[in-house]
């Protein structure tokens, strides 16, 4: 009976000790503001507010845009982790909403380049300085890379538990005339984030969004 | 294997399969008696351990059922008590509050018999007499005028005279008459008085008579639950069972209300301790607002001990007075503060619900919320419900109280019937076990009769060989006697 105390003491203690789990979710969203997909921007309007109204309180969420480097706190336009406290959280997602429609209504003119994976880099970084449980990287972009001179991305990128998805990847005009192209771009990346310890998924039809992340 | 097996002795498999068939019976012509005795000894071995089992599981159930019927007679016995103990309780109040009193009443009434009786005394009816010479004047004023005028002048004023002594003998006795039915007119609320006194001790006596009756009604169902009667503990089984399922059905609308309660407080809970840490998988302000649920029964339990509606707690009900009621003074209290913190919470809960709606709309971008016109009353009914429901959880202590005491009953009858169905399987097993033992012999030669019908064929024509023989010698042994 003694022993059984004991073991139950032990484990209780030892539970006590272990790191919790966390229970929130990091989100961060990848705006490809190159060439046509400045155009596209209300539809990122539309997630940003749908990602705002389904995060609770303790959840994080960071948007950045993808141009020329993309790998830089710079690029970030907003990023807040929501209070403990409900009505404190809904402040600062009013507040959120405003900066984001701020650089909605700036932005003119699209970045000359796409940096994906410099993006990608930053939003992992940024998703494990957060610690919550549950991470994610949105893409909103064509998946088409197309890199300045001289930077170099093509090495082995980490994602441990990131759940990486790509929302309304638009087909260019190579895609019409060869699908197979667009085939191979989706597959490309899949694969990189199957190997960086990601997971990989599309949504290409924005009313689908709960398919993603759910509300509590 | 199986097909190597199969063809081992040729490559056809019938053929080697009937050569595997004429081993096998051979074998098992050779292993006859000894696989008989196995196959008795364990079907045997079987039933007598499932007849042995059922043996002591029938023990078992005759303990729990002598359990059971202790449980039962200990319950009714308690609630006779407690019934036999109320109405004392009601016939010590009917003394304490009728019967304290009756010396005074007593006393009263016999004052008003007194006073009756002086009245009645004061008003007998006694007739004026006229005065002695009044009749020797009325034989006088009676004789007849014929003579002389002036005796016939005082013949009439003697009549005169006759007539006034009369007239204030009347009036006399008129006024006595009146003043006698005064006396009789202030006797009459006194009778009043005195019969609904009277009828108040009646009723007193009767509602004892009552309650005696009552009384003696409890004690002879104490007698015979005292006495151990099975009719009795029929009774209080079936009573039991009642009381589980009303208790049940009850404690669930009470875990209904809980559920209603904890939606209504948990939301703005997060707003008090956060809606980000976890204890386990729950959320701490979701713990919080169960704790404030769990913290208001309890509160509810200890209030109907303190009031003795409840005896779950033995040590609260056998506390002093004095100690009870500052108790229920605490524990309401207690349950007061609680709703009033549940009632600001409900409130709270609206506004966040309104918040968040608005931030709902306003990111969907429908604009600016309207506000609704009756907006304030599902406000004000949250608000009331927060206050009410932990004053309606308070009750739960009744139901738990029956719920737990019935369970006993119900779960001793559970158990009886448990172990009946197991004992009977066990006997059906046993039994069953003994006759396959004995279908399995019979299969057993079923399966050799080939080489059986050869050794009765050959058991025969031995004893045909011997029977001849023996008849020889007898028919010798006859003839060497007769010679």
């Amino acid at each position: 009976m003694k022993k059984l105390i004991l073991t139950t003491l032990l484990a209780l203690g030892l539970t006590a000790c272990s790191e919790p789990q966390s229970n929130a979710r990091a989100v961060y969203l990848l705006l490809d503001t190159s060439g046509t997909y400045t155009a596209e921007m209300d539809k990122a309007q539309k997630i940003i507010n749908y990602l705002l109204a389904t995060l609770d309180s303790g959840d994080s969420i960071a948007i950045a845009r993808i141009d020329s480097g993309s790998f830089s706190e710079k690029d970030i336009i907003a990023r807040v982790t929501f209070d403990d406290r409900p009505s404190t959280a809904n402040q600062q997602k009013r507040a959120f909403k405003d900066q984001i429609d701020e650089f909605v209504t700036g932005t003119k003119r699209g970045s000359r380049h796409t940096d994906i994976t410099g993006g990608m880099l930053q939003a992992s970084e940024y998703l494990d300085e957060t610690g919550a449980g549950e991470k994610y990287v949105l893409i909103f972009s064509d998946l088409e890379e197309d890199l300045k001179k001289g930077h170099i991305r093509d090495f082995p990128i980490s994602l441990p538990d990131i759940h990486v998805v790509a929302l309304n990847v638009t087909k260019l005009r190579s895609d019409n005339i060869d699908p197979r192209d667009y085939m191979e771009r989706l597959g490309l990346w899949e694969k990189r984030v199957y190997q960086a310890g990601g997971t990989w998924d599309v949504i290409n039809d924005l009313e689908r969004m709960d398919r993603l992340i759910a509300q509590r | 294997m199986f097909n190597e097996i199969l063809t081992v002795w040729s490559s056809q498999p019938g053929i080697s399969a009937t050569i595997w068939l004429v081993i096998l019976v051979f074998v098992a012509y050779l292993a006859r008696n000894p696989a008989h005795a196995l196959i008795r000894s364990t079907g045997k071995a079987i039933y007598v351990a499932c007849r042995l089992f059922a043996t002591s599981l029938r023990h078992l159930e005759t303990s729990l059922q002598r359990r059971n019927k202790e449980v039962v007679l200990a319950l009714g016995q308690e609630a006779c008590e407690r019934a036999i103990e109320r109405e004392f309780h009601r016939v010590n109040a009917v003394v304490t509050r009728d019967l304290s009193a009756y010396p005074a009443l007593h006393r009263q009434i016999s004052d008003t018999i007194d006073k009756i009786e002086e009245d009645y005394q004061a008003a007998t009816d006694a007739p004026p007499l006229p005065p002695a010479w009044l009749q020797a004047v009325d034989s006088i004023a009676s004789i007849p005028r014929t003579g002389d005028a002036t005796v016939c002048t005082i013949l009439d004023d003697i009549g005169k005279t006759m007539e006034g002594a009369h007239q204030e003998t009347q009036k006399a006795y008129r006024k006595s008459t009146l003043e006698r039915h005064k006396l009789l007119g202030a006797m009459q609320p006194q009778w009043r008085n005195l019969g609904q006194s009277l009828t108040r001790v009646k009723d007193t006596i009767d509602g004892l008579e009552e309650r005696s009756i009552e009384i003696d009604r409890q004690m002879k169902s104490y007698e015979s639950i005292r006495n151990g009667e099975d009719t009795v503990t029929r009774t209080l089984s079936s009573s039991s069972l009642t009381q589980f399922f009303i208790s049940t059905l009850v404690l669930v609308i009470a875990v209904f209300g809980g559920l209603i309660n904890f939606q209504l407080i948990a939301m703005p809970m997060s707003e008090m301790v956060g809606g980000t840490s976890y204890i386990g998988p729950m959320r701490t302000s979701d713990i919080a607002a169960l704790v404030i649920i769990m913290v208001e029964i309890a509160m509810g339990l200890f209030l109907m001990e303190s009031l003795r509606i409840t005896h779950l707690f033995p040590i609260i009900g056998s506390m002093d007075d004095t100690m009870r009621k500052r108790m229920v003074m605490i524990t309401f209290s207690i349950l007061a503060i609680l709703a009033t913190v549940e009632a600001s919470l409900a409130y709270m809960r609206d506004l966040l619900a309104l918040d968040r709606e608005a931030l709902t709309q306003s990111l969907a971008g429908t604009g600016v919320v309207a506000q609704a016109e009756f907006r304030w009353i599902p406000s004000l009914g949250q608000m009331i419900m927060g206050f009410i429901l932990p004053f309606a959880l308070a009750f739960v202590a009744i139901p738990l109280e029956s719920f737990i005491h019935s369970l006993r009953t119900v779960l001793g009858i559970m158990a009886l019937s448990l172990i009946h169905a197991i004992a009977f399987t066990a006997r059906l097993i046993g039994g069953s076990a003994r006759q396959i033992s004995v279908m399995l012999v019979s299969l057993y030669d079923l399966l050799i009769m080939l080489p059986l019908g050869i050794e009765r064929l050959v058991a025969s024509s031995i004893k045909r060989k011997q029977k001849p023989d023996t008849g020889k010698q007898l028919s010798s042994v006859n003839m060497e006697e007769q010679s």
